[in-house]
């Protein structure tokens, strides 16, 4: 037994990397329960090839997956890392660059062979374990193939099964680094391969071995302790984005008492909303694989005309494609909600890579005047709260919903303080009642306060309707082609979604002082992002302020003098500017864009960098 | 299915809106012959929806005094599927044309065919695109000569029942508008199958396409060129009923009843598919010298297939049994919580 040295440290970022086969998601998750459960913050960025199994040993075929935890808040996965994992060398020559100096790289030599070396387009001269090219960093090297071999030599497994387990003897050996429990891992072992016990009991094994290797060698000097976060009081759970989205659309519709209509076809990254939802039809909740985009639009419109809380989910390339039933949906006046995972385009674009340049899609991507309610989530956890209210809003206003999330924030988790079920605002929703012979005639396109119009739902006396997508007359509901109706009926399709300003949160600041400087102005899933930047700017005695939008159309009814206290306004986005054309739009302010389209997040030193530029 | 306390009539069905195609249109007949079968199916209109894509066809809800969605090109298939899973105890009908079910709504119609949801179908077919103002449609003959095709066109045309029997159709039928007796029972028929029903209707456009199925719909050529299809009859037609279909092995062959019994003829048999997909292929252009009779009626019944709705709902009810109803703080919650103090 070797003595090693407790330090405490205030946060960690570790990146766990490998060949997309490795097992890393599964590893970096694991480690993230673990983490959550022992009561640090937290913030992950899953980093995946859009092919399930690219080429092994591949530059193209390296999973990362990141996980930045700490005793204070923590916003985002981190810019760089302090531990970098690597299963092979083209996992080194893809991450080296996001090490800190210094930092920790736990290697795993056999993916320094000759073959791997080639995979990766690395001159076998250039072996950077036989080089002095990582003499700035703590290299621990671990021949992890061979050990993982020799624990499991007896298990009966063949050779290919147990080089599947390598993953586990890296994550031992990182829960014994930083003091983490094991057992939530051995549960879920135990409870992934019950009817394997073999494979069961091999994982087990090397998830132990790695464990005792940190302890037995003297490969490591020190462990490391990072002490609980201080969070709110409350109870707690981690949660990931298209997860949140999914139990805020059931609880919708519990809320509201309809059953829930999931019309879909599957499209990275949205797909995972499908696969959770398909779990809970004892919620009264129905999901439909359609044959392609559209039909998954126009069945939710179906069963929206017939009195579900009506969803469809895709990306990017479907939204494109339910463009004409979203315009359908909106002369019908129903309730639908359109849940839109953004991610890099355009076109098929980067399928696995995050972006938020589908802003101006859902603004503007409809022929005719067409506007729609559009909101965005701002974090995973976030994501339950935006998706509950899209259909709050589609319910109560019998109007279309875009929810905008992207695919940062569907993959990445964060601990999350629920609500109850009866903290939740309550979601109010009335079907047109019956009528009989000799009452007044229904008319479907009479509206309330909010200029929704009556649900009337097929089934019910009296209110035998047509609806479509001609052009209505207002009230009756009729098609007519007059002039100056058609004139009333765009401008009473605006005014709806801009009276859904009365019915949402005022714009609040979310950082810094209500006037000043400079204001960082963002959107959806950049929050994790431009708070630590804002956090920091201040620290260094910067004037900055940080405001960030759930509600994008309408938007809060205070934004606009929210923004005229500012000297200037920046408005940093993952795409070429769209929010600051809009900004610049409607409120005529000289807003300057910021922006990335790299497929990937913003990193908070970048932010930091820019601002100052700006500034100084 | 609710019992209608006093029996409607077909102007109980008819709506306030002014009929607004052209005159002489097939249409007419259609709409005609569809509120005088809804009376007899003895169920308040309240349950009745009428989905349509785009066409002159699906001009057709507004017509209806019963729930309806005229909506986009070739889409209704999709929305009467979201419709009919979540309220199966809707009668749900899809009005739809050779261009929008067959052509931009291809995919969801095989789609729908294949899940087989308790809806039906009348598809109108006019072999020419009407509302845009006549264009070739995918089930024009090749050589067709229109304002898109002065030349004639290319494309080969689509056999809709064939096409609908590809599809794992479960009630396949074939009408016309000039026969209001045939198309009232094909559609009543289509109503009483529990499953997707497809009756394909010729349907004349006297505008754009005048006299496409005269050959058949003729007092003085139906006899010849058509065979009325009955369940267990032989099938027969000509003139004097003097002619027949007889099969030798999988191959159909036209004989004389002067020179041969009806007791050899092939007798039709609903539910046998290999039959059905023979029948389907009597789709011969009638200028052909030896072509076969064009059939009418209906072609095939499965009545082994269950329906998407029940499926569908049968989960939801079985999920709720097995798992109780859900309760969502648990949900909320999941497995793993953690209190901070």
């Amino acid at each position: 037994m070797t003595a090693h040295i407790d330090k405490e440290v205030e946060s960690v970022v570790i990146r766990f990397a490998g060949d997309s086969g490795d097992g890393m998601q599964l590893t970096g998750t694991q480690f993230t329960n673990s983490t959550a459960l022992f009561g640090n913050d937290l913030a992950t960025f899953p980093d995946f090839p859009a092919e399930i199994r690219a080429p092994l040993g591949t530059l193209a075929g390296v999973s990362g997956f990141q996980i930045h935890f700490g005793s204070t808040r923590v916003y985002t996965p981190g810019d760089q890392c302090d531990v970098l994992v690597v299963m092979n060398v083209a996992a080194l020559k893809v991450n080296l660059n996001g090490l800190k100096k210094g930092g920790v790289i736990i290697v795993n030599t056999d993916g320094f062979d000759a073959k791997n070396l080639r995979l990766a387009n690395v001159p076998e001269a250039d072996n950077p374990l036989k080089n002095d090219s990582l003499s700035e960093y703590d290299v621990k090297t671990i021949d992890v193939t061979k050990i993982t071999r020799t624990a499991l030599a007896d298990s009966g497994l063949g050779t290919k099964e147990i080089d599947r387990c390598k993953n586990m003897f890296v994550l031992g050996l990182i829960y014994w680094m930083y003091h983490r429990e094991m057992d939530n891992t051995i549960d879920f072992i135990k409870a992934k391969f019950k009817k394997n016990e073999a494979v069961m009991n091999a994982n087990i094994k090397t998830l132990t071995a790695g464990w005792n290797y940190g302890e037995t060698t003297e490969m490591f000097a020190n462990r490391f302790n990072v002490a609980k976060a201080k969070m709110d009081p409350g109870v707690y759970r981690g949660i990931m984005g298209n997860q949140a989205a999914t139990y805020g659309l059931i609880a919708a519709a519990v809320k509201s008492g309809l059953p829930l209509f999931y019309g879909t076809y599957p499209i990275t990254p949205a797909s995972d909303i499908l696969h959770e939802l398909s779990k809970y039809k004892n919620f009264d909740i129905k999901t439909f694989q359609a044959e392609d985009e559209i039909a998954g639009i126009c069945a939710a419109i179906g069963a929206s005309f017939g009195g579900s809380l009506a969803v469809t989910g895709s990306s990017g390339p479907g939204i494109a494609l339910k463009t004409e039933a979203i315009g359908l949906a909106t002369m019908l006046e129903l309730p639908l909600v359109v849940v839109n995972v953004q991610r890099a385009g355009p076109s098929t674009g980067l399928p696995t890579k995050t972006e938020q340049a589908d802003l101006l899609q859902s603004f503007y991507g409809r022929n005719g005047e067409c506007p729609v309610v559009i909101l965005a989530a701002q974090s995973p956890a976030d994501c339950f709260i935006m998706a509950y209210e899209a259909c709050r809003i589609a319910l109560e206003h019998m109007i279309p919903v875009f929810f905008l999330s992207d695919g940062y924030i569907a993959n990445g988790a964060e601990p999350w303080k629920f609500p109850t079920a009866a903290e939740l605002p309550a979601i109010t929703v009335a079907f047109a009642e019956a009528r009989n012979k000799g009452d007044e005639p229904f008319m479907p396109y009479l509206r309330d306060e909010k200029l929704g119009r009556p649900w009337a739902v097929p089934g019910t006396k009296g209110l035998e309707h047509r609806i479509g997508g001609l052009e209505k007359q207002n009230i009756t509901g009729n098609i007519s082609y007059d002039a100056m109706n058609h004139e009333n009926m765009v401008k009473l399709r605006q005014e709806k979604v801009d009276r859904v300003a009365n019915y949402i949160p005022a714009q609040t600041i979310d950082n810094g002082p209500e006037e000043g400087d400079l204001l960082i102005l963002g959107w959806g899933g950049t929050y994790g992002a431009l708070k630590t930047a804002t956090l920091q700017l201040r620290g260094m005695g910067y004037n900055v302020s940080h405001a960030h939008l759930r509600y994008l159309n309408p938007f809060p009814a205070n934004l606009g003098e929210l923004l005229s206290k500012f000297k200037k306004v920046v408005i940093p986005e993952l795409n070429n500017g769209q929010l600051v054309k809009i900004i610049r739009d409607k409120y005529f302010i000289d807003a300057i864009p910021y922006n990335k389209i790299q497929g990937q997040p913003f990193m908070a030193a970048e932010v930091v960098a820019k601002i100052k530029e700006i500034l100084d | 299915m609710t019992e209608v306390a006093e029996k409607l009539t077909s102007k109980d069905f008819a709506s306030d809106q002014e009929v607004r195609w052209c005159p002489g249109c097939g249409d007419y007949s259609i709409l005609k012959q569809v509120q005088t079968v809804l009376p007899d199916l003895n169920r308040p209109r309240e349950e009745f929806v009428f989905i349509s894509g785009i066409g002159c066809s699906s001009r057709f809800p507004y017509y209806m005094d019963t729930f309806g969605m005229h909506s986009i090109h070739g889409r209704a298939t999709a929305i009467a599927t979201g419709l009919k899973a979540t309220r199966p105890e809707l009668s749900v009908w899809i009005i739809t044309g050779d261009g929008d079910a067959l052509s931009i709504g291809g995919n969801h119609f095989i789609h729908l065919l294949r899940r087989n949801p308790d809806v039906n179908v009348l598809l109108f077919n006019n072999q020419i695109y009407g509302l845009t103002k006549g264009q070739y449609s995918p089930t024009s003959e090749q050589g067709k000569v229109t304002k898109s095709t002065p030349m004639g066109s290319l494309d080969y045309p689509f056999n809709p029942i064939a096409l609908s029997l590809g599809a794992d159709a479960t009630f396949v039928a074939r009408s016309m508008d000039r026969d209001p007796k045939h198309l009232q029972t094909v559609i009543k028929r289509g109503y009483e199958h529990a499953g997707t029903s497809l009756v394909e209707i010729y349907q004349n456009c006297n505008v754009f396409n005048d006299g496409a199925f005269e050959i058949f719909t003729e007092k003085g050529s139906k006899k010849l060129e058509t065979i009325m299809l009955e369940n267990g009859k032989p099938l027969v037609f000509g003139e004097n009923n003097d002619k027949g279909i007889k099969l030798d092995g999988f191959k159909p062959i036209i004989v004389d009843l002067n020179d041969a019994s009806v007791n050899d003829l092939w007798i039709h048999d609903e539910e046998d598919l290999v039959k059905a997909t023979i029948l389907s292929r009597f789709y011969d252009d009638p200028s052909v010298d030896g072509h076969f009779p064009r059939p009418f009626g209906v072609f095939y019944v499965n009545n082994k297939k269950d329906t998407f709705d029940n499926l569908f709902n049968a989960q939801i009810a079985y999920a709720k049994e097995t798992f109780g109803k859900g309760d969502l703080d648990k949900l909320i919650a999941g497995k793993e919580t953690w209190v901070v103090n």
